[in-house]
């Protein structure tokens, strides 16, 4: 009984992503069309070619329909899979397995969510049939009680934090700025965020993720494979997924300052992978900010800086684009925008590009001494949540 | 002899001070204030909190609820219904509504004194009318629960001497179902109708109790034609009338009368003769006298602790609580009613905030769980957890802004419960600004929201008020 993984069986060799954003004039289907042909065309394959499609989307349609409909797939197994926030990494996991299985030579996983379609704002899932005795709470709100708890447990002034956490903000929204297919493409200075209106504790709407519409597609192939499609493919060194008790809520010594799911996921993926200092192995890490507190802890939870220490972290720019660890180089949940499904996707669409040195020279993060990436993707709360680790790198071994 | 064994008054948190509705509009209201139920609570739910104050002091069970109220939450549904479950009674308890008119809450209480078996009558009202009008101002929001029964059942505090009833048809106050308001006819022919019905019901009370009007040490007066209650008051003949509770609750109308007698329950001495008149489409009186019993007994809080422990509401949000003004709701979805056949199944957990506990562990899980977060306690191996009456204290707490609320802001907080245990729950009758951690908090039974014409039903917590939850 072991999580064993299937580091080096498994590579990318081809990937697609829309641009994130409130798409008004395109539906689910347009955007599955989008990131799916250029997944195609970044492999140099076509839709027959596939043997078989894992769909991520947390609402925007039931069923592997959802895909093969648009796309025409004649014959092919569509498995449509939900997990939360975690959905698009989730089909990723699966296609993996699946090729690494030997039951398929080609898999494709795509996310996607069409989020603006529903007339509300935020994020707004249709609850299933229910007693009535659900809490009722934004995830925002959830996320908040993480800065009392952080600033209580290590001492640090309130006020003070919630500066550290708008830095966040600040330095994702400089990494979109830069980035053509972000949802904000403007720079946001900390100092401004600390300055509006908070909407749920001491956060503001600068705090959260951003709500777009948007898809992401990958398609992956057994190792050996790989070098038939692609001179340099990228190799799935990890894949890890924690779902939680839920004990975090009803537990006394849980103090909303950890989370256990994504620590867990870190710690299996890392021994997976064979890494044994991140920090020093990691070129990079693209995170599930979807909140700004959030960001702040997964830092200590993956294990990228000493607990209690991710705030000072933070203001020394050591997860800026060019500081020793950078973090959410494509603007993150917080600046690239966050359709649930296609979120996990668009992370590892980041290394794709990164850790193969197309990020373009504006926004190229070095590789000279480390060439190792990261992904992690959570869905849920603090307390009750899911959580997805991968690691991904560009050589085998 | 039959008589009560204990009781309960509830008053909400709120007040509404008379001056605001002058302030705002040009006219109306007066002076003091008036009882408010927040927005998340109605008729049923004041009486569960009634209810409950009523059982926490004696070990006794009610074979019998019967629940009175002007403001029914349900038509058609029995809203007693809920009581029961949220007081976890056998389901071999019959429960009922005594429905409708303000007259059904002293109705029920003199009807459980000549019945048999220990009987919970629990009354609850919330009083309105449109803006501006007397009815607004003068009008309470409140509960009163009693139980009711004999030395069987469980030490009398105050025995019944005797009662009687004097009945005639006259439409003197009158609301058709859905209405906001309540029509009144002129004055002055109620009072001719309320006079000679008073005097008969009192001194055929008096002679069932073989007393004179001189040995009553005090009336509880109250009703529905205010000039009328004020005369009859003046011609009983007793030693002295009770505080009518005008000047901070207001008259909560088919709770009154048990809201009063409560408050002269919890000032009185044994041996005391108290007498409860009610003018309402005729007129009820019961004489009752205190017993030793009553000087064991410890209602906590009391009525008057309770009066002294409100907060204030603005007229706007009073109005918007009771529906006389709507407000621009969050751009969120509004919530989905719940299941019925989910809410069945999870009854204990939802009316009742039973939990459950690992037999090994001791862990609570709220809700019930079947497995445990802890290894050591087996599949199933869980004991039943009632909580609603353990205090807790504020872990953490946030304020969301953004989430749909009747009444935003919704100020959320992470509690743990004395002996161990921990929930994270919206609470209710507090303001945003003085949540602290480590503050003391206590459950309450709320309606969260209604949808598709169902309320649903479960608890927050509130701020501790004195003396009613454990440390």
């Amino acid at each position: 009984m072991a999580s064993h993984g299937i580091k080096d069986q498994v590579a990318i060799i081809g990937m697609g992503c829309t641009q994130f954003r409130e798409h008004w004039d395109k539906g689910v289907d347009d955007l599955l069309i989008d990131s799916a042909t250029a997944a195609f065309d970044s492999a140099g394959v076509s839709k027959d070619d596939v043997d078989a499609f894992w769909l991520g989307t947390a609402s925007s349609g039931m069923s592997g329909l959802t895909l093969s409909q648009p796309l025409k797939l004649e014959g092919k197994p569509v498995t449509r899979v939900e997990n939360f926030c975690a959905t698009g990494s989730e089909a990723l996991r699966q296609a993996s397995y699946a090729v690494a299985s030997g039951a398929y030579d080609m898999a494709m996983a795509i996310g996607v969510e069409k989020i603006k379609d529903s007339g509300y704002q935020g994020l707004n899932a249709a609850p299933a049939p229910h007693d009535g005795t659900k809490r009722n709470l934004t995830a925002a709100a959830m996320y908040s009680l993480v800065l009392p708890a952080y600033a209580a447990r290590y001492g640090v002034d309130e006020d003070e934090l919630r500066m550290v956490v708008a830095k966040i903000a600040e330095k994702n929204h400089r990494n979109g700025a830069l980035n053509p297919l972000a949802q904000f493409r403007r720079e946001m200075p900390a100092e401004k965020i600390c300055e509006m209106a908070s909407v749920a504790g001491r956060l503001s709407v600068f705090d959260c993720s951003g709500v777009a519409d948007g898809s992401a597609a990958a398609i992956v192939v057994r190792a050996e494979d790989a070098h038939k499609y692609c001179d340099d493919p990228l190799y799935i060194k990890a894949l890890s997924f924690v779902s939680g008790t839920g004990g975090g809520l009803i537990d006394p010594d849980y103090d909303y300052t950890t989370f256990p799911e994504c620590e867990m996921a870190g710690a299996d993926a890392y021994r997976q992978a064979g890494v044994e200092d991140p920090r020093s192995a990691l070129a990079m890490a693209e995170v599930h900010d979807c909140f700004t507190p959030t960001e702040m802890v997964l830092m200590e939870d993956l294990g990228f800086c000493e607990r209690g220490t991710a705030w000072k972290e933070v203001l020394a720019g050591t997860f800026e684009r060019n500081g020793d660890m950078p973090i959410n180089t494509d603007g993150g949940l917080k600046a690239f925008g966050h359709p649930v499904g296609a979120s996990g996707l668009r992370m590892h669409y980041e290394c794709w590009l990164q850790l193969r040195n197309k990020a373009g020279d504006d926004r190229q993060i070095d590789l000279s001494n480390r060439n190792l990436g990261l992904v992690h993707n959570l869905g849920g709360y603090p307390g009750e949540m899911v959580s997805f680790v991968s690691i991904l790198g560009p050589e085998l071994g | 002899m039959r008589g009560i064994i204990s009781f309960g008054g509830y008053v909400p948190y709120r007040r509404l001070d008379r001056s605001a509705i002058a302030a705002v509009m040009g006219k109306g209201g007066g002076r003091g204030t008036r009882s408010v139920a927040s927005y998340d609570e109605d008729t049923t739910t004041m009486g569960v909190e009634a209810a409950r104050l009523a059982l926490r002091p004696v070990d006794a069970e009610p074979r019998a609820l019967w629940f009175a109220t002007a403001d029914p939450a349900y038509l058609e549904k029995t809203n007693a219904t809920a009581i029961h479950a949220a007081l976890r009674l056998d389901s071999s308890v019959g429960a009922l509504d005594f429905g409708g008119a303000v007259r059904s809450g002293i109705g029920a209480l003199r009807t459980a004194l000549d019945a048999k078996g220990p009987t919970m009558v629990v009354t609850s009202d919330i009083r309105g009318g449109l803006p501006t009008g007397t009815d607004e101002a003068t009008g309470g929001d409140g509960a009163a629960a009693f139980l009711i029964g004999t030395e069987d059942d469980g030490q009398v505090v105050a025995e019944l001497l005797g009662s009687a009833s004097a009945t005639e048809e006259f439409v003197d106050r009158w609301r058709q179902p859905g209405s906001p308001s309540t029509g009144q006819w002129e004055e002055r022919f109620g009072e001719t109708r309320y006079g000679p019905l008073a005097t008969q019901a009192w001194k055929e009370a008096l002679g069932a109790a073989g007393i004179e009007a001189a040995d009553v040490d005090v009336a509880v007066v109250t009703g529905s034609h205010s000039r009328a209650v004020k005369r009859v008051a003046g011609q009983l003949g007793v030693a002295r009338v009770a505080d009518d509770l005008a000047a901070v609750v207001g008259n909560t109308g088919t709770a009154h009368p048990g809201l009063l007698l409560a408050n002269e329950l919890e000032q009185a001495e044994p041996g005391q003769t108290i007498a409860v008149v009610m003018l309402a489409d005729g007129v009820e009186v019961l004489i009752l006298r205190t017993t030793e019993a009553l000087a064991e007994f410890t209602p906590a809080p009391s009525v008057a602790d309770q009066i002294a422990g409100g907060a204030e509401v603005s007229y706007a949000t009073f109005l918007q609580w009771r529906e006389m003004i709507q407000i621009q709701p969050p751009n969120r979805p509004e919530p989905t009613r719940p299941s019925s056949s989910a809410a069945a199944r999870a009854q204990d957990w939802k009316y009742g905030f039973v939990g459950s506990r690992g037999t090994e562990s001791g862990t609570l899980h709220l809700p019930p769980a079947r497995v445990s977060i802890r290894p050591e306690d087996e599949l199933d191996a869980m004991d039943p957890a009632p909580m609603a009456d353990v205090g807790a204290t504020v872990v953490t707490f946030t304020i969301d802004r953004l989430v749909y609320s009747v009444s935003p802001p919704v100020v959320f907080a992470v509690v743990d419960f004395d002996g161990g245990g921990r929930l994270p729950v919206e609470l209710t009758d507090v303001d945003p600004d003085a949540v602290r951690i480590g503050q003391r908090v206590e459950m309450t039974f709320r309606r969260l929201y209604e949808a598709e014409g169902i309320n649903n039903y479960f608890w927050k917590a509130r701020p501790a008020r004195s003396g009613s939850s454990s440390e």
